[in-house]
């Protein structure tokens, strides 16, 4: 006899109680805490910041230890806490040109004013793996303190071309224009820069990563040149209503990516160089890229380019760049979808016994 | 949104967030939504989806139409596939109960809100009662045109030809209209509204029915209304008339021949049966006839 399926919620509860278990997994390791997440899995905190837009070290450290280092699942636990969020006003736009510089580099010119600092990367280290790290006990080298400070004024690349006109200006938007929060309000098309750039700030990593790469390979080819990446602290200024003037509320981690792009010109404007921007929370080099090259290819609208490539269709790059939302949809075929199957299968049927009387018939 | 203007939370259950889980201005604004869609049946309106702690795809935005329209003496019931106990129904009535603390129900003319993916209860509704769907693909014109920009100016000129085309083609290839869930329907003789994926042998209780119905996709921003009493016609032509899914079989259970039903695979020799969707249907059934037993699981094929 058929007995219909209960105890939903007697299995969700043990499921819960599973996965607490398999996450604490072998109670003879000691059990990873949130400082050592934030201190020794520093990068895997910067992507969940930044794609969960909360800039908390913590927080986004207990999310990796509660997602069992699954990092969407992290950002997705930051992201709703996030939204609960009372929201008392917003900063003064940060100023990267103050960054107190850790690493900042160009691939447009050999020198610049303030000098190239490579500053920590793992771009010129040879993948091979250190079995050092095995021994958990063992010294680590300690890193060496360069001479001379890091020159305090670090113009932006981006502006010593524009001192020419060889670069096309950027103009900030008057204070008074309201910025669209894509936190608030539906994306609504066409969209605006400030709207997109929200978009692909918190877009997935990967996905950018794959269209940015799409671009250099001729989907959309737009000739870029690193002008220049920064990632160093800036401080975050609110200006309180009753006060008047901004006053530090911190300091932050950034990563700041300056794409130099060609643009042979169009009727209205000369020849010139083009810009692409990427900016994320804490030291995520391969994400920033990716966006200034997603955010030069959405600009095709504005410059007069053709829009034939797919990292050049708005629509289709912002409504599928959220990883929360593509990872929600494409995972909710595991719910039950019996009452549709069941649907299908009867016109199945009744269109396999039309096609087989049919057959009969002739 | 200063703490000066913000109610005050009057606390469920579950500790530190406000009742049913939204912040008072967040419920506000979809509740404004909610009456422009009333206003407008059938028109999809925009709203600013918040990120719920329930994945995107798995109901967040019926959650979120719920949440805005409950209150302190309501009644929930929530279903899923026509079922109570199935495990996602549990799960949002369980956020309900823990965030809001209200009242919940298996028994459909019990609830003042009910709640569901992809069914329509079997029972009729009546005046008063609040049907929320929950929503994956809002937009009925998604296969044919994937660009918003196009489809919501396609609605705006009332411009469905390219639907009637398809269902159309669909008849010249298969000699019936393809679609058996999610059947396109017009409200109120103006907007193609997507009735949610539920199976089309639901779609004539939409029409003209006493319950308001509310439409929450989450993922996609977008809700959308159909206020009691409304007609709702499935899209068809003169020739062919639309029709719902028919089984020889009764219910193997209850031995309704009125319900929907799904199928039951009882064994791996072909062996299956049919019994209701609708749990709280079925249940009723079984317990209102003789404690004799059911002749109808004969019916079923190979059950015993």
């Amino acid at each position: 006899m058929y007995v219909a399926v209960k105890g939903g919620e007697k299995a969700i509860l043990n499921s819960h109680r599973l996965i607490e278990d398999e996450r604490r997994g072998d109670r003879g390791i000691p059990e990873l805490s949130i400082a050592q997440i934030d201190e020794q899995l520093g990068l895997a905190v910067d992507r969940v910041m930044t794609e969960g837009s909360l800039y908390d070290r913590r927080l986004a450290a207990l999310a990796i230890k509660q997602a069992q280092g699954d990092l969407i699942e992290a950002i997705f636990l930051l992201r709703a806490y996030r939204t609960t969020l009372p929201r008392f006003g917003a900063s003064v736009p940060i100023d990267t040109g103050r960054m107190q510089v850790r690493r900042r580099i160009s691939a447009t010119y050999k020198d610049i004013p303030g000098g190239q600092v490579l500053g920590p990367t793992y771009d010129y280290t040879h993948r091979l793996l250190d079995f050092g790290l095995m021994d958990d006990e063992a010294e680590r080298c300690q890193a060496v303190s360069a001479p001379a400070e890091v020159d305090a004024a670090m113009p932006r690349v981006t502006d010593l071309l524009g001192r020419d006109g060889l670069i096309e200006e950027e103009t900030a938007e008057p204070d008074e224009t309201p910025i669209a929060d894509l936190t608030r309000d539906p994306l609504t098309f066409p969209a605006e820069r400030p709207l997109r750039l929200q978009n692909l700030a918190r877009g997935d990593e990967g996905f950018l990563l794959g269209l940015g790469y799409s671009t250099q390979r001729g989907y959309g080819r737009n000739h870029p040149f690193v002008g220049e990446i920064r990632l160093g602290e800036v401080a975050v200024e609110f200006v309180p209503e009753e006060l008047g003037f901004p006053i530090e509320l911190g300091e932050i981690t950034v990563t700041e990516c300056q794409m130099v792009n060609q643009f042979k010109g169009s009727k209205t404007k000369p020849a010139q160089f083009t810009r692409g921007y990427g900016l994320t929370f804490g030291h995520c080099e391969r994400k920033a890229m990716s966006m200034a090259l997603v955010d030069r290819a959405l600009r095709c609208r504005e410059l007069d380019e053709d829009a034939t490539a797919p990292a050049q269709d708005e629509e289709f790059v912002m409504m599928h760049s959220d990883n929360v939302e593509a990872s929600g949809f494409v995972q909710h075929l595991k719910l039950p979808h019996y009452v549709d199957f069941q649907a299908e299968l009867v016109m199945v049927r009744s269109m396999r016994a039309a096609a087989g009387a049919k057959e009969a018939a002739e | 949104m200063s703490a000066a203007t913000a109610p005050v939370a009057t606390g469920g259950p579950e500790t530190g967030y406000n009742f049913a889980y939204l912040d008072e201005q967040t419920k506000r604004m979809i509740r404004r939504t909610i009456l422009k869609a009333v206003a407008i049946p059938g028109y999809q309106c925009p709203f600013g989806g918040r990120e719920m702690p329930l994945p995107y795809g798995w109901g967040t935005g019926g959650i979120q139409v719920t949440a805005s329209v409950l209150g302190a003496d309501d009644t929930l019931k929530v279903i899923d596939q026509g079922a109570d106990d199935t495990t996602n129904a549990v799960s949002i009535r369980r956020f309900f109960e823990r965030t809001a603390g209200v009242a919940t129900t298996e028994r459909t003319e019990e609830a003042t809100i009910i709640q569901t993916r992809h069914r329509i209860p079997e029972a009729p509704l009546r005046e008063g009662q609040v049907l929320v769907y929950q929503v994956p693909i809002p937009e009925p014109l998604r296969w044919l045109e994937p660009r918003e920009t196009e489809s919501r100016k396609m609605h705006a000129l009332a411009e469905y030809g390219a639907m009637h085309v398809r269902l159309y083609e669909d008849i010249a290839h298969h000699g019936q209209i393809a679609t058996a869930y999610d059947y396109p329907v017009k409200v109120n003789g103006r907007y193609v509204t997507a009735p949610s994926p539920i199976p089309k042998f639901d779609n004539p209780k939409m029409h003209m029915n006493p319950a308001i119905q509310l439409f929450g996709a989450g993922r996609e921003k977008r809700i959308y209304a159909i206020p009691p009493y409304t007609r709702v016609e499935s899209l068809d032509f003169e020739d062919h008339p639309f029709e719902v899914q028919r089984w020889d079989e009764v219910c193997a259970l209850c031995g309704s021949s009125e319900s929907y039903l799904d199928e039951v695979i009882t064994d791996d020799r072909g062996g299956h049966m049919f019994v209701c969707s609708d749990t709280y249907y079925c249940a009723e059934r079984q317990a209102a006839r003789p404690a004799a037993a059911a002749p109808w699981s004969e019916a079923g094929g190979s059950a015993k």
